[in-house]
């Protein structure tokens, strides 16, 4: 169990305060001058030391990805854009960072935005949060006016302007590309990588994209030092994450927790167990909606890091926690997600915007007893034909948990087969099948 | 991708009020001086409000011309986005999100008591024109579901009966107060709280 003082986020429920005063309190905006003066290359490596790992989804290494940036500027200013755009279903960590702990963010943003030379950020914010987005506007005119940002931000000499931009309910503006996209002002449809934004961003000029956890955690890890952060999880899988445990347990919640946490003292101890025990759980998303889910047996010594949850064939996304007992129906659990990614494909590729319709068809003929043994294996193939021929993730967000659930709980779906096949007899209907076929004596 | 469809009663003009050109000119100072292409939802966002929580077709040609960029752009972009509401809503705009964390909670209850309070079906008025309701996908609040947003406020850790008063409330045009309905602090567990077997929020 993660020590109190080991906890970065420690206004997460908001019992001290998220004003500057009170955010001065817990150390906030402590030293940030002496950070940025050991210069640009220390805290790149401080941050590749401390080995962490973006808390967007993807996992990739924050101190490599800031290296990525052009180190002189040229013709091209950079930007730095961050990523508030949390619309993962069982995922709700961003709100509380942007609600009580926005000047974590904002000092992030300075020290980042100095490491990859940028001198302008924008925060992108879904459009449901209003509120938490007035908030931060709240925290960053209380930077301004302390000159904690702005011009010669922290007496640094380094210039800084953060400007709010809210989206307008597209979860697929989670997708950095797509954010960038719906940030130059067009449909936010992802764009074909490489380029990566690191050298050609948001309007053509080299721009660092991260997750708001990954940004507040900065100051903290190179206040406390790298080692410090290191020493907690194990290697590559280090430091302190925020837990969300949601769906069928006693007490939801949010909560800072060490790497590395085991699943069920996270579900037991945090989430107030199980509703029904232990005894009851049927499975677990262990990362927000886009991540397979595993079940019980898996779950009883599964340990919440990235690569753990990889060789359960899963992920760990972004640490959102959904846990589903026996009473509900797993099927239809999972129709409902095929249901939202059907909703949020954004529509550019084929196989991504045709297939979340089919798999959500199937699985809702599933979960209402009228599919047949044809159609499970049709939908298997369809997950197959979707992953990896897509532009972006969403590709693989949609079919990974139907195959996670393919996978685990076959028997169940063969058990909801009822229907016989539609049709029974081959006919030969000239107009319904593919014309090369009519030679052969059995079209 | 959601499908919307476009209001047949259309106002013939939109031109932005004084305040709001005001608060326009500040939104493209956000932006490079040749980029205020980005300025366009903001800008939608704003017509929206200005407009009764809808936008009307000449809106999106006003913002056209206000940013020079071609009318067919605008119009892009309201139709992809699932905040930008091309039909009037009610004054009271109720959404309730039913993805899976909600729907393990119960939020398909809420979806019920919408049905017979409001209106029967999606995006309709109710009948004293104040409310209407929809579902939509998570609004990133699972951990106090089930929840909805009126507007621009979240209702948390709602159940059928403060569920039925919100609305209500709502249909008196007396709104209650936003927040947790368990009197909880914000994402914080709850101490002492084991539901039995079967008992679930709502």
């Amino acid at each position: 169990m993660l020590k109190e003082e080991n906890k970065i986020f420690k206004n997460l429920y908001n019992e001290q305060g998220w004003e500057l005063e009170n955010a001065l309190k817990r150390d906030d905006w402590l030293d940030t001058k002496k950070i940025i003066e050991k210069g640009r290359d220390w805290i790149i490596n401080e941050i590749k030391a401390s080995e962490l790992r973006g808390r967007g989804g993807a996992g990739f290494s924050t101190g490599l990805k800031w290296s990525f940036a052009p180190k002189k500027v040229g013709s091209r200013p950079h930007y730095l854009v961050i990523n508030a755009d949390e619309s993962e279903p069982g995922t709700c960590k961003d709100r509380d960072i942007l609600r009580f702990e926005p000047q974590k963010l904002i000092e992030g943003c300075l020290i980042a935005s100095y490491a990859v030379n940028a001198k302008v950020c924008y925060v992108y914010i879904r459009g449901e949060y209003l509120n938490e987005g007035k908030r931060l506007q709240e925290a960053i005119d209380e930077a301004y006016s302390k000159n904690l940002i702005g011009k010669n931000a922290c007496n640094s000499g380094w210039d800084l302007d953060i400007y709010i931009h809210y989206g307008a309910g597209a979860y697929i503006c989670g997708e950095e590309t797509a954010l960038l996209e719906s940030l130059e002002g067009n449909r936010g449809q992802p764009r074909l990588k490489p380029p990566f934004p690191a050298l050609v961003g948001l309007y053509g000029c080299p721009t660092i994209v991260n997750n708001v956890e990954t940004i507040a955690v900065v100051p903290t890890i190179l206040r406390r030092g790298a080692k410090w952060f290191a020493s907690m999880g194990r290697p590559k899988n280090t430091g302190t994450k925020i837990f969300y445990i949601s769906g069928n347990v006693n007490t939801p919640c949010n909560v800072e927790e060490e790497m590395g946490i085991p699943l069920k003292e996270l579900i037991e101890k945090h989430g107030g167990g199980v509703i029904g025990g232990w005894k009851n759980l049927q499975a677990v998303i262990p990362g927000g909606s886009s991540m397979p889910m595993v079940p019980k047996d898996i779950c009883e010594t599964l340990k919440m890091d990235f690569d753990s949850l990889v060789e359960v064939k899963s992920g760990l996304g972004t640490a959102g926690v959904v846990v589903i007992n026996k009473d509900e129906d797993i099927i239809k659990c999972m129709a409902r997600i095929a249901r939202f990614y059907k909703h949020e494909s954004c529509g550019q590729c084929t196989p991504c915007r045709e297939g979340a319709g089919w798999m959500w068809r199937i699985l809702e003929r599933t979960a209402k007893g009228e599919a047949t043994h044809k159609d499970i294996n049709l939908l298997s193939d369809v997950t197959k034909q979707i992953e990896g021929h897509t532009i972006c993730a969403f590709g693989e967000g949609s079919a990974w948990p139907v195959q996670g659930l393919l996978r685990h709980f076959r028997k169940e779906i063969d058990n909801r087969c009822f229907s016989e096949p539609i049709v029974k007899k081959k006919r030969k209907i000239p107009y319904l099948i593919d014309q090369h076929k009519l030679e052969s004596k059995d079209a | 991708m959601s499908l919307k469809k476009i209001h047949d009663n259309q106002p013939d003009k939109f031109e932005f009020t004084k305040a709001n050109l005001e608060l326009a000119d500040k939104i493209l100072k956000k932006y490079p001086s040749d980029q205020k292409k980005s300025a366009v939802m903001p800008l939608l966002y704003l017509a929206q409000n200005q407009n009764e929580n809808w936008i009307p077709l000449a809106a999106m040609k006003y913002i056209g011309k206000f940013l020079s960029m071609p009318y067919i752009n605008v119009y892009e972009i309201a139709t992809f986005y699932s905040m930008y509401n091309l039909a009037p809503v009610g004054k009271y705009f109720i959404q309730v999100c039913t993805t899976s964390p909600c729907a393990l909670r119960g939020a398909n209850k809420l979806v019920d008591i919408c049905k017979e309070k409001i209106s029967k079906n999606q995006n309709e008025l109710s009948q004293n024109k104040l409310c209407s309701w929809t579902e939509v996908e998570c609004l990133g609040a699972c951990i106090n579901a089930p929840m909805m947003q009126v507007n621009e406020d979240y209702y948390e850790d709602l159940d059928e009966t403060n569920t039925k008063k919100i609305l209500n409330s709502f249909l008196e045009d007396n709104p209650l107060k936003p927040g947790s309905y368990r009197n909880r602090k914000n994402s914080s567990p709850e101490k002492n709280q084991i539901l039995t077997n079967g008992h679930k929020n709502a």
